[in-house]
C-alpha cells in the first residue's frame, strides 16, 4: 500500500471560469424588495388556504400549492431561533468584518424565520432574544436594506 | 416492458429571450400550474416528481432544493436529472421509468431554463473535457457546422435545403402561441441572415429562451379515469455515445439511429415516413432536419435532400408534419427544449394542439439532443401500446 501512486505522475491543471451572471427576481419577490427599498417596510404573503405566513415570500404554499397573493405587513419584531458567530475573514462575501453574528430571525407575525445580520456583541447573543429590524436610511432594493436585527432591550 | 402509462397533462409557459417578469421558481410554477390545469387535477394526485435543468445556465444549484415552492415538491419524492440539451427528454424518460415500474402512480416531469441569466456559449463550454478540447469545441454551433459541412461534401446536401428546414419551423411557430421566436420567413431571408459558422447562418440556429415545460404521466388505470384520450408511451429509448469530439462519426447520427430503430422495434413501425402522423424533433439547427433524417429511417443515408427536403413531405399538409410547434429554432428554454417536444406531441395525440394541430394523429414521434451527440427518443400513440 505504501508505494499505490508510485506509478503515476500526478499532472493537474489549473483553470479559472468567469461567468456573469444575473437572476431575475420575479414577481413575487419584487413586490417584497420593492416594498422594503420604497417604504422602509417588511411584508410576507399568507396563504389563502393554510394561513401560514412567509417570509421571505414563497410563490405557493409549500403544502397546498396556493397561490400567495395575500400580503401582510409585519412589525419588524421577532425572535432569535439560532444563530452562529462569523471570525474568519471574507471580503468579497461577508457585508462586514468580523466578529459578527448571523442568526434565524422568526419575526412577530410569521411562520417562517429569516437569515439576517444580528448586531450584538457575540458574547452576548442568545437564543430566544427579542430583536427588532433596523432599516437602513439609503435603500437600493437589496436584502441588506434591512440593516441588521438588534436586541430589543 | 413494464406498466403501461400515458400522458394526461401538459403545461409550458410563454416562452421568450427575457421573462423578467418571472423568476426561474415562478416559470416553474407557471408551467407545473398549466399542466395540472391541463389535467385538471390537483397536485396532491402526483405521487413522484423529476426535475431537470443545466445547473451551469443560471449558476444556482439544486434546483430541486431552491424551487421547492413553486415546483410543488414539498414532502414528495423528487429526482433531478441533467443531461445537457436532453434533459426535457431524460427527465420524460425518468418520469416514464418511474410509472412504469409500478412504483408510482401519477409521476410529473419538469423541464425549465433560464438562459437569460448567463452567456449560454460560455457555459456551454464547460461541457467540454477541460484538460484536452475544449477551445476548440466550445460551443453548440461549431459542431453543427462541422457535421453539415461533411455531410454536404458527402451527400451534395445545400444551405438551401438547411433554409427550407428553417423556414418550416420558423413559420410554423406563427401558430404557437407559446413559442419565442414567431416570425414569418422565407428561404431567401434565411439565406441572406448573417454568417454565424459556415454553413450555418443566423436563422438556421436555434435562440436560447427563458421557459419551462411539465408533462404529467400516468399509469394505466389512473391515465384511463383521468383522460378521454391519454398519449400512451409507446417506446422511451436512450442512446449515449462519444468520449472525445474525435471520436464522433460525422456523416451520420449513430446514437439517434440506434435510437429510433429500437423505438420502431418497440412501437411495431416498419416504415416510420408512413406510420407516424406528426414528429416534434429536437433539431438545434437547420442544418440538423436535413442531415438527421437519414438516422430517423425516413431514407436511406444521403438521400434526406431529394427525397424528404426538396419534396416538401414535413410541412405541415405533408406525408410527415414536422415541428408544427416551430421546433427548438423557434423556442430554446434549454432544460425544457426536448419536454416540450414530448408535450407537444402528446397534445398532438390529444387533440389539443390547437393552431397547429395536425388532424388525426395516431403516432407521433419526439426526440431530444444533448451532450454533443446523444439521443433520446419517445414514440406516443391514441391506442395502447
Amino acid at each position: 500500500m505504501a508505494d499505490w501512486k508510485s506509478e503515476v505522475e500526478e499532472v493537474v491543471f489549473p483553470g479559472k471560469i468567469c461567468v456573469p451572471y444575473s437572476w431575475t427576481v420575479g414577481s413575487t419577490l419584487s413586490k417584497w424588495y420593492v416594498q422594503l427599498r420604497d417604504d422602509g417596510e417588511i411584508w410576507a404573503n399568507r396563504c389563502p388556504s393554510c394561513g401560514k405566513v412567509y417570509v421571505p415570500p414563497k410563490i405557493k404554499c409549500l403544502d397546498c400549492y396556493k397561490d400567495m397573493n395575500d400580503w401582510v405587513k409585519l412589525p419588524g419584531t421577532g425572535t432569535v431561533e439560532t444563530f452562529t458567530v462569523v471570525h474568519y475573514h471574507e471580503p468579497g462575501l461577508h457585508p462586514k468584518k468580523p466578529p459578527f453574528v448571523y442568526g434565524v430571525v422568526k419575526m412577530d407575525g410569521a411562520d417562517t424565520g429569516l437569515v439576517h445580520l444580528i448586531d450584538v456583541d457575540p458574547d452576548k447573543v442568545k437564543v430566544g432574544m427579542r430583536v427588532k429590524a433596523k432599516i437602513a436610511k439609503e435603500r437600493t432594493g437589496h436584502i441588506t436594506d434591512i440593516k441588521h436585527f438588534k436586541p430589543l432591550s | 416492458m413494464g406498466k403501461r402509462v400515458g400522458i394526461v397533462g401538459v403545461g409550458q409557459t410563454h416562452h421568450a429571450a427575457h421573462r423578467l417578469d418571472a423568476s426561474g421558481v415562478e416559470l416553474i410554477a407557471e408551467a407545473v400550474t398549466r399542466a395540472l390545469d391541463d389535467a385538471d387535477m390537483s397536485l396532491e394526485q402526483v405521487d413522484a416528481i423529476v426535475i431537470g435543468n443545466m445547473d451551469h445556465f443560471e449558476n444556482i444549484n439544486y434546483v430541486d432544493m431552491w424551487a421547492t415552492d413553486g415546483l410543488g415538491s414539498c414532502m414528495k419524492p423528487v429526482f433531478k436529472v441533467t443531461t445537457g440539451g436532453t434533459t426535457g427528454t431524460t427527465v420524460g424518460a425518468a418520469a416514464y421509468y418511474h410509472a412504469a415500474s409500478g412504483l408510482f402512480d401519477v409521476v410529473m416531469a419538469v423541464g425549465w431554463e433560464k438562459n437569460s441569466e448567463s452567456d449560454t456559449q460560455a457555459a456551454i463550454a464547460t461541457c467540454a473535457n477541460p484538460v484536452l478540447e475544449r477551445d476548440p469545441f466550445a460551443g453548440a454551433i461549431g459542431p453543427l457546422a462541422t457535421e453539415y459541412s461533411m455531410y454536404m461534401k458527402a451527400y451534395g446536401a445545400t444551405e438551401e435545403d438547411a433554409a427550407i428546414v428553417a423556414a418550416r419551423d420558423r413559420n410554423n411557430a406563427l401558430n404557437n402561441i407559446y413559442a419565442h421566436n414567431r416570425m414569418k420567413v422565407t428561404v431567401e431571408d434565411v439565406l441572406n441572415s448573417p454568417m454565424l459558422s459556415y454553413p450555418v447562418k443566423f436563422l438556421d440556429m436555434c435562440p436560447r429562451s427563458d421557459g419551462a415545460c411539465a408533462v404529467i404521466f400516468a399509469v394505466e388505470e389512473k391515465a384511463k379515469k383521468m383522460c378521454d384520450r391519454p398519449a400512451w408511451v409507446h417506446a422511451s429509448v436512450v442512446r449515449h455515445d462519444y468520449t472525445h469530439f474525435g471520436d464522433l462519426e460525422w456523416q451520420w447520427m449513430p446514437t439517434l439511429e440506434r435510437a429510433t430503430l429500437q423505438a420502431y422495434k418497440y412501437a411495431g413501425i416498419s416504415n416510420p415516413l408512413r406510420e407516424l402522423d406528426v414528429a416534434e424533433l429536437y433539431l438545434p439547427c437547420s442544418t440538423c432536419g436535413v442531415k438527421w433524417m437519414d438516422s430517423f429511417w425516413f431514407c436511406d443515408r444521403g438521400e434526406s435532400p431529394k427525397k424528404i427536403i426538396r419534396k416538401r413531405v414535413t410541412e405541415m399538409d405533408g406525408e410527415l408534419p414536422i415541428n408544427p410547434s416551430g421546433g427548438v429554432i423557434a423556442t430554446n428554454p434549454i432544460g425544457a427544449t426536448a419536454l416540450i417536444r414530448v408535450g407537444e406531441a402528446a397534445w398532438q395525440i390529444m387533440g389539443r394542439a390547437e393552431g397547429r394541430q395536425v388532424p388525426k394523429v395516431k403516432k407521433a414521434l419526439a426526440t431530444g439532443f444533448g451532450g454533443c451527440s446523444w439521443s433520446d427518443v419517445f414514440i406516443l400513440g391514441a391506442d395502447l401500446p
